[in-house]
């Protein structure tokens, strides 16, 4: 177990019944009163920020979660297939789980697997990522500058809204927090 | 590492506002004293950690046993700016060390403090020449009681007088998650820091009065309402400015909570300190008083809208204890 002097920022810690990391706390303590931890912490889940005043002297339950590298194979009919880059074991995760950070996980890519309980519970990626248009209409040359866009398509099947110069074959810079599109890196 | 200038011109308002405060207490008759800061008896209360001094000496956590017997004595009006030590305490808004001012009224009734801070804040916001509707120091501080915010914030039925499994009943049912606390001062504080405190640092300077019974430290109970003390609470800017007392003068009394708080240290672990006899012995004489604490790192903090009391000390950065 764990206690409020134990608390610094990415302790992993049990709230009702689901697993949270600590984002940001300070020491807070009424004049006549016990000191307490002021508390934000996100929800490994869901993402959700929780605040908590955590008294001193509480005990915190540690939470059983452990992120692994793991190498992005290939996708079955339900799941998405991943291998352990140091053990090369191999692992499935329901495509319910990765949900929409699939659009932006090309194959080989390598991703932070989060396991909560033993079990795959979520994916990051990379907050950037590389990718080749697979599909896109004909740009319209001279017009780089207008701020004008159109959509094109990447491997994973997602769209993604671009400059209209930009062309298939073209390799692009993504932020995958976003889904925006930062720079071209290479021409076709 | 902070710019030499940006140090000169807190440390200059500081001293200004030190020079206001002082200035502000002589021209009310107050008398100015120097208690010991080492004392055998430190502040007894539950959570409070002195600091030890050796040879069965402590730091004091607040000079206010020392001050009460002045008055005890016949000093009808004094105050101190005192440093002040408090083991285990380091934050935005605390550290080990740091500097109190505190000040008796004989003969004054407890609201009589109340006009004595707001005359004070608005005194040390002109020394350093800021404005104080721009503060929002200029109107009349609001004036509250903890049975009112509990009711308002929590939409709890603060009664004062409940046992502690009543008081765990009222939280869970207002959704406070309150963790292991069993004691009644825990429970309280857990909704008070949930759901109060936040909404104190949103509104203008409030004054909160009638604490409950349990949280009397020093303070006698109310007349006519003895669920509550005499006490108040000044919140200013998000900040614990001052807490008052309507000072308990009742030596048997005052000996039971003494008693009660050393049964609880014990029960926790924590160090127990020998009980301050000469304070019980001195209560028969004291006159009824009104005595308050003021931080005045905070003060500063409030004034010049530091946002961490290390901004307003010199090296501030060292974080002590």
């Amino acid at each position: 177990m764990y206690d409020t002097s134990d608390i610094r920022k990415g302790l992993k810690i049990m709230i009702d019944g689901a697993p949270y990391t600590i984002v940001e706390f300070q020491f807070v303590k009424p004049g006549k009163g016990a000191a307490f931890t002021r508390t934000k912490m996100k929800n490994l889940l869901t993402g959700a920020v929780l605040e908590r005043n955590l008294r001193s002297g509480d005990k915190l339950e540690p939470a059983d979660v452990e992120t692994k590298t793991m190498q992005y194979l290939y996708a079955e009919a339900e799941a998405f297939v991943f291998m352990d880059t140091t053990t090369y074991d191999q692992v499935g995760i329901p495509k319910a789980t990765i949900g929409e950070s699939a659009d932006y996980m090309p194959e080989n890519i390598n991703v932070e697997v989060l396991f909560f309980n033993g079990r795959a519970v979520g994916v990051s990626l990379p907050n950037f990522i590389e990718q080749a248009i697979v599909e896109t209409d004909p740009g319209f040359r001279g017009d780089t500058a207008t701020g004008a866009t159109k959509p094109a398509k990447i491997s994973t099947g997602a769209t993604i809204n671009v400059p209209l110069f930009i062309n298939v074959g073209d390799v692009i810079k993504i932020d995958t927090r976003t889904g925006q599109y930062l720079e071209r890196l290479a021409r076709a | 590492m902070v710019a030499a200038r940006e140090v000169d011109e807190k440390l200059e308002a500081r001293a200004r506002i030190l020079r206001a405060v002082r200035g502000w207490f002589e021209g009310q008759g107050f008398l100015e004293v120097d208690t010991p800061a080492r004392v055998r008896s430190p502040g007894q209360e539950v959570h409070l950690d002195a600091v030890p001094s050796g040879d069965g000496h402590w730091l004091i956590t607040s000079p206010e046993y020392h001050m009460k017997r002045l008055v005890a004595a016949g000093l009808p009006r004094i105050v101190q700016i005192a440093k002040c030590w408090r083991g285990n305490e380091t934050g935005p808004h605390h550290r080990g060390e740091f500097t109190m001012v505190e000040w008796y009224r004989a003969n004054a009734p407890l609201e009589a403090l109340a006009d004595d801070c707001e005359a004070l804040l608005r005194a040390a916001a002109a020394a350093v020449g800021r404005d104080a509707a721009a503060l929002g120091l200029a109107a009349p501080f609001a004036r509250t009681t903890v049975r009112e915010l509990c009711a308002r914030h929590a939409g709890i039925d603060l009664a004062g007088d409940e046992d502690v499994a009543a008081l765990q009943a009222k939280a869970r049912a207002a959704g406070v998650a309150f963790g292991s606390a069993t004691a009644w001062d825990d429970v309280f504080y857990q909704v008070f820091l949930d759901r109060i405190e936040p909404r104190l640092a949103e509104a203008g300077p409030t004054f909160v009065f009638d604490w409950p019974a349990p949280l009397g430290a020093l303070a006698r109970p109310k007349p006519g309402d003895p669920r509550v003390v005499e006490r108040f609470e000044l919140y200013a800017g998000g900040l614990e400015l001052a807490n008052a007392f309507g000072e308990l003068t009742d030596p048997v009394e005052q000996r039971r909570r003494f008693e009660d708080e050393s049964r609880t240290r014990s029960a926790r672990g924590k160090q127990v300190y020998p009980i301050d006899e000469d304070l019980l012995a001195a209560l028969p004489q004291m006159p009824p008083t009104a005595g308050i604490a003021l931080g005045f790192d905070r003060l500063v903090m409030l004034v010049l809208g530091a946002l961490d009391i290390g901004e307003v000390l010199a090296f501030g950065d060292e974080r002590g204890a």
